[in-house]
């Protein structure tokens, strides 16, 4: 299922006015509990602004008294409904919310790692490197030839190489364990060690894929004098153990890669994709 | 509650280990207790991937402090779902670097001190071999500036 195209479902707990305030405790673990279940969730007190209401379906969970339940029950729509959880225990308000998504058919959350490149659009300057390079067609280009990161559930979990051969470092990955790739402040010394992780890249033959595809012609150049595909294997490795040291690349994500004609075709694909939006920006 | 109080949002970053689960605990629970309102997400990077329609109503208002991350990787996690923070009214406290107490005293004062980093309000980029010209953020008058829910 596509990542967009879902229905949503907004969560409100209320506390406002006429209201019995849950219990500190409750409300801690029951905010916690939804939020760990991937819900998001608007909580209203005393005090305060809240998000303005939209036109996605809402659900309101609160204690609710002094008629304000009648209220609500009358009030209740498609579009909002609500939950009195006066006696709940704060798994039950969790399961209560669940029961309500399911038959709204909403996003059910939590089925993918949220693992994808974001680009600084301050620092980057569309040289469309990372379009050639990424094997996986994450990024594409809108209709004016801008660099878009288009397919993010595309993206390999825990791969941060296509911020390693940005030369501009503008392609953070939020969840990434180090700055500048994490969104920290990109500073000169940043800069230095990226350039130089783009001459290691050059210096193995252009650009990573370039290295790849020398060895993977060299590698069947032998294997047809040789007829050893052990040897060819061997050398795929030695490849792929390069790879994962130039671009900090998964060991698991390098073993999914396909054959290196596979490779070769979706390397010139991207290839071509990025001629073309730099093509239309002229 | 005055108009212009600026909003408070939550990431508790779900999918990722990379905030301390003290820190992330310290602040949701005394932002529960505060007894103000506040929106409370799982996860920004999802709801960014997803273009969640919740980020457009999130980054309207009258301001709003956001305790998740780098202030360079929330501006652009907006931006690129196409809900454009404002610059001149957006404070991100950064869970990953700063300590429970200084989050949580930021993200209930009352006043917004500005931190998301100048330049462009939305994606685009300058074509190849120009150089981009900055733009001020200043979402009151741009054109970019977040559209309210």
């Amino acid at each position: 299922m596509s990542l967009r195209d879902q229905t949503y479902l907004r969560i409100v707990l209320y506390e406002g006015r006429d209201a019995e305030p849950l219990d500190s405790e409750q409300r801690f673990q029951a905010v916690s509990r939804l939020l760990n279940q991937g819900f998001a969730l608007t909580h209203v007190g005393g005090a305060g602004r809240t998000a303005p209401a939209d036109d996605v379906p809402a659900l309101v969970l609160g204690r609710f008294q002094n008629g304000l339940e009648k209220l609500a029950a009358e009030a209740a729509s498609e579009r909002v409904r609500f939950t009195n959880v006066s006696g709940l225990t704060d798994e039950q308000i969790v399961a209560a919310v669940e029961s309500v998504r399911a038959e709204k058919q909403a996003v059910q959350h939590g089925g993918w790692k949220p693992w994808f490149p974001v680009i600084d659009y301050d620092r980057c300057t569309n040289c469309m490197q990372c379009l050639s390079f990424c094997l996986f067609g994450v990024y594409g280009a809108d209709g004016a030839g801008h660099i878009q990161v288009q397919n993010q559930d595309n993206c390999k979990t825990n791969c941060p190489a296509c911020s390693r051969v940005c030369p501009e470092a503008a392609i953070m990955f939020p969840k990434y364990k180090a700055g500048p790739i994490n969104g920290d402040a990109v500073k000169d010394a940043d800069l230095e060690r990226e350039k130089m992780k783009v001459d290691i890249s050059a210096l193995l033959g252009g650009d990573i894929y370039s290295m790849l595809r020398a060895r993977s012609e060299r590698a069947q150049s032998r294997f047809s004098k040789e007829r050893d595909s052990g040897k060819a294997l061997n050398e795929r490795q030695k490849c792929l153990t390069k790879l994962a040291q130039a671009g900090d690349i998964p060991p698991e994500v390098l073993m999914s890669l396909p054959s290196p004609e596979e490779i070769l075709r979706r390397a010139g694909e991207a290839k071509a994709k990025a001629l073309a939006a730099l093509a239309a920006q002229r | 509650m005055t108009p212009d109080t600026p909003g408070i949002l939550y990431c508790n970053c779900t999918y990722a280990q990379i905030i301390d689960p003290a820190v992330k605990g310290h602040v949701l629970r005394r932002l529960c207790d505060s007894g103000k309102s506040f929106e409370a997400v799982a996860d920004l990077c999802e709801m960014s991937a997803r273009k969640d329609p919740a980020l457009k109503r999130l980054a309207g208002g009258p301001g709003v402090k956001i305790a998740a991350c780098y202030p360079r990787a929330v501006k652009w996690l907006f931006a690129s779902a196409g809900a454009p923070l404002d610059g001149a009214r957006t404070e991100v406290l950064n869970m990953r670097e700063q300590a429970g107490p200084a989050v949580i005293e930021r993200l209930l004062a009352d006043d917004v001190q500005p931190n998301l980093p100048p330049g462009k309000a939305s994606p685009g980029v300058a074509p190849r071999g120009q150089t981009p010209e900055p733009e001020a953020q200043t979402g009151a008058t741009s054109a970019e500036a977040p559209a309210s829910a």
